[in-house]
């Protein structure tokens, strides 16, 4: 039999390069962190700022949070106990370490086993993200703070952070 | 349509477009919680005051965190707008006309009120102050 070598070789470097640069044109593919479905960790987490994507941080940083509720940045976040342990379990679940999302994994690289950082926004991952965004930028009345995604990212609330 | 529903179903659909501002129902309950806990802590506790509400409202505090001195400060000067937190997230305007389904969960109401008293004025707020700031609200 005669094979076509060449056509066969040259259509699957084809379908490999298209598989590498469209691989990020996956619907729903580009940086995509799961909303919190929970209602109660939702309006218990939500209410000063968005609620943060559990998939943004290692279980253990959840972990290290919601025990010390009482200096959270600065505030005093405290809820009962038992909503305490309800977002705990769900916040946990559904950390980067746990979902195996892409885009969680990708947040974590550089985060040592030992770490359980508090601050999204100090993740080597984010911050290298959004080191063009000049300090001006962060302090104008629409943004005001590092914590305010949806100010840019105008699909936070449904996990999408496209530039 | 039945003619036995038409009365109730008129006197339902008024009720609720009626109510709609007035502090009724678990409202209604939990400031009475509040002026009976007033009225514990001073005997001459004479009712609420949307006056004293207002004034509390905008007043400076010393006693809480540095960049929290005012209710205003996250809630606005204008109760009816939207405020702000200092994370840039919007909150829906205190007054009760403009949030229609604000103050009902009394477990919600105090767990802000012991927060943000906290946060702005370093201390708990007594129940003739909730009150009265709500009394404010209720009137807004």
């Amino acid at each position: 039999m005669n094979i076509p070598y060449r056509p066969l070789v040259l259509g699957l470097l084809v379908i490999g390069f298209s598989a590498l640069v469209l691989g990020r044109a996956q619907a729903g593919g580009g940086h995509f962190y799961a909303p919190v479905a929970d209602a109660v960790v939702k309006e218990e987490c939500g209410g000063c700022h968005l609620a943060f994507a559990p998939s943004m941080l290692p279980a253990r940083s959840w972990t290290r949070m919601m025990a010390d509720l009482k200096n959270h940045f600065g505030d005093d976040a405290s809820v009962d106990p038992a909503t305490a342990k309800k977002i705990t379990n769900y916040l946990t679940a559904n950390a980067a370490d746990q979902v195996g999302t892409r885009y969680g994994n990708k947040l974590l690289r550089d985060v040592a086993p030992g770490q359980a950082p508090l601050r999204i926004t100090e993740l080597p991952r984010w911050v290298k993200e959004h080191r063009e965004v000049s300090a001006s930028e962060w302090t104008q009345s629409t943004v005001r703070s590092k914590a305010n995604c949806a100010a840019c990212h105008t699909g936070a609330e449904r996990g999408y952070y496209e530039d | 349509m039945h003619p036995n529903l038409t009365l109730p179903l008129l006197t339902a659909v008024l009720s609720l477009s009626l109510s709609s501002t007035s502090f009724a129902g678990p409202r209604d309950e939990l400031l009475a919680q509040y002026a009976s806990a007033a009225k514990a802590a001073d005997p001459a506790f004479a009712g609420f005051s949307a006056v004293r509400g207002k004034a509390l409202y905008l007043q400076t505090f010393t006693g809480g965190k540095p960049d929290t001195p005012s209710c205003t400060i996250c809630h606005g000067k204008d109760p009816r707008a939207r405020g702000q937190t200092r994370t840039g997230k919007s909150i829906e305007p205190v007054a009760l006309s403009a949030s229609p389904t604000r103050y009902a969960d009394p477990a919600k109401v105090e767990k802000w009120f012991k927060r943000n008293c906290t946060e702005v004025m370093g201390r708990e707020c007594s129940p003739r102050e909730k009150g009265d700031w709500l009394s404010f609200m209720a009137g807004q």
